[in-house]
């Protein structure tokens, strides 16, 4: 039946959830609504701001651009699935201690597109940093500090963090 | 968005089979990354959603010094832009790639969605038809074969049946003696052309006469347009820069290009000049390093 809701089975940050949602329902709605998981902005709904990214399999996505049932059986990490306890994750460190968050609703989407690069290339060049940056938009002009943060935050990654 | 009933097949024959139990009341969905846009527009309101993107078969890439390259039809944006093969074989495929939108859209978004979705400022549409692209369209009851050329109709109309779904792109085998290019005016880099131009110019080894030369534009007309006049300004003939302006002039006058909040028609029309021009050279830059 049209606008019944359907059975999602969805891991997110590491936990498995059974949901019921309706089959227009977008991956950001779930995650923000059922999942409480409001660190998933929603932006322009409209896939040109990249606010909602979140890391669904290993890549980069859009939630705001996704149906929740498309996610059925897939795994999602969220900017809440990041720090480990009060540790924050190397890339949130280098965001806070090299001042690049402005008014800051970029930066969880803005986090889970340099987590997504540097999990995929551990040493990007300046070019790839700023390509993977472009994802999303910041209001603030803020992306110099961005850009250099993630280049910082890599670099600690590499050395172990 | 309205509501609608989703199913997800798994394989191509169950979603064939779905669509030909539905027929026009089902719209498949591929990566959505353009159709949920239009769905939230409320231009789009299928009853029923088909989901095809879990058909993990028809992701692939395979390529044979004969039968050219075949790209199945759920491959994503982003697998095609980084695959070491289409970087080698097609780079012009590649750089278009990269340009298309944002790596968040290219990771889940396919070729397939972006083709049956029928954008005339599509960026994959203009390339595949200068790389001679065919595409293989299937039903229930038999597949046939489209020209990409020949598979836009209108503004997101494509020739597609209700009851078909595209499987594959087919893309023959480098031809030689040939440099293709593609570019588009962008505001800022992923944004959808204000114009895009993709050409192709074979050269005759030995004298550098042009063989043959395509040139199609994006967000130019109603479709992805081939611009055959200015075709006929280089074939046949040494090309030079004086050609080269030619031809943009002349592909600027066939073209019908859109007047909205991006760019004014006049304008367009210009940039068809300076984009003609500047991919052309372009395209024939490479082509003579492969004739040398």
């Amino acid at each position: 039946m049209k606008g019944e809701p359907k059975e999602l089975k969805i891991t997110v940050n590491g936990k498995t959830y059974e949901l019921k949602v309706k089959a227009k329902a977008l991956l950001s709605d779930v995650l923000r609504k059922d999942l409480k998981l409001t660190g998933v902005k929603r932006g322009c709904l409209e896939s040109t701001c990249g606010v909602c990214t979140v890391i669904l399999d290993g890549k980069a996505v859009r939630s705001c651009s996704i149906l929740a049932l498309q996610a059925n059986g897939h795994e999602v990490t969220t900017i809440e699935g990041l720090a480990q306890g009060d540790k924050l994750h190397p890339i949130q460190q280098a965001f806070i201690d090299h001042g690049a968050i402005e008014c800051g609703f970029c930066i969880p989407g803005r986090v889970m597109m340099a987590k997504a690069l540097l999990d995929e290339n551990p040493n990007p060049t300046r070019e790839e940093v700023r390509l993977a940056m472009q994802g999303v938009l910041c209001a603030d002009a803020g992306y110099v500090k961005q850009i250099e943060a993630v280049e910082i935050a890599a670099e600690k990654m590499r050395g172990g963090e | 968005m309205k509501d609608f009933e989703y199913v997800a097949p798994v394989t191509a024959e169950e979603a064939l089979s779905l669509l030909s139990q539905y027929k026009e009341e089902a719209k498949i969905i591929a990566g959505g990354q353009s159709m949920l846009v239009v769905m939230r527009q409320g231009l789009l309101a299928p009853e029923v959603v088909v989901d095809v993107k879990g058909i993990t078969a028809l992701d692939y890439m395979t390529y044979d010094e004969r039968e050219g390259l075949k790209i199945g039809a759920l491959t994503t944006h982003r697998a095609i832009e980084t695959s070491p093969l289409i970087q080698k074989q097609f780079r012009v495929l590649s750089e278009m790639e990269r340009n298309l939108a944002t790596i968040q859209t290219r990771n889940w978004g396919t070729i397939g969605g972006n083709l049956c979705h029928g954008d005339p400022a599509g960026d994959p549409a203009p390339v595949l038809i200068v790389l001679g692209a065919m595409l293989k369209l299937r039903k229930l009851t038999g597949e046939r074969i489209v020209a990409m050329e020949d598979f836009s109709r209108d503004i997101l109309e494509v020739d597609l049946e209700p009851s078909e779904m595209l499987i594959e792109i087919q893309v023959p085998p480098p031809r030689p003696h040939t440099g293709t290019a593609h570019e588009k005016l962008m505001v800022m880099q992923g944004d959808a052309g204000i114009v895009g131009v993709a050409v192709s110019i074979t050269l005759k080894p030995g004298n550098g006469i042009c063989e043959d030369a395509r040139i199609v534009l994006s967000n130019a007309a109603s479709i992805p347009l081939r611009a055959k006049e200015a075709e006929r300004c280089l074939a046949g003939r040494a090309i030079d820069g004086d050609l080269l302006t030619e031809a943009g002039e002349v592909a600027s006058k066939e073209a019908s290009p859109p007047s909205d909040v991006h760019a004014s028609e006049e304008y367009r029309r210009e940039m068809i000049k300076v984009f003609v021009k500047r991919v052309a050279n372009k395209a024939l830059e490479r082509a003579k390093l492969e004739v040398r």
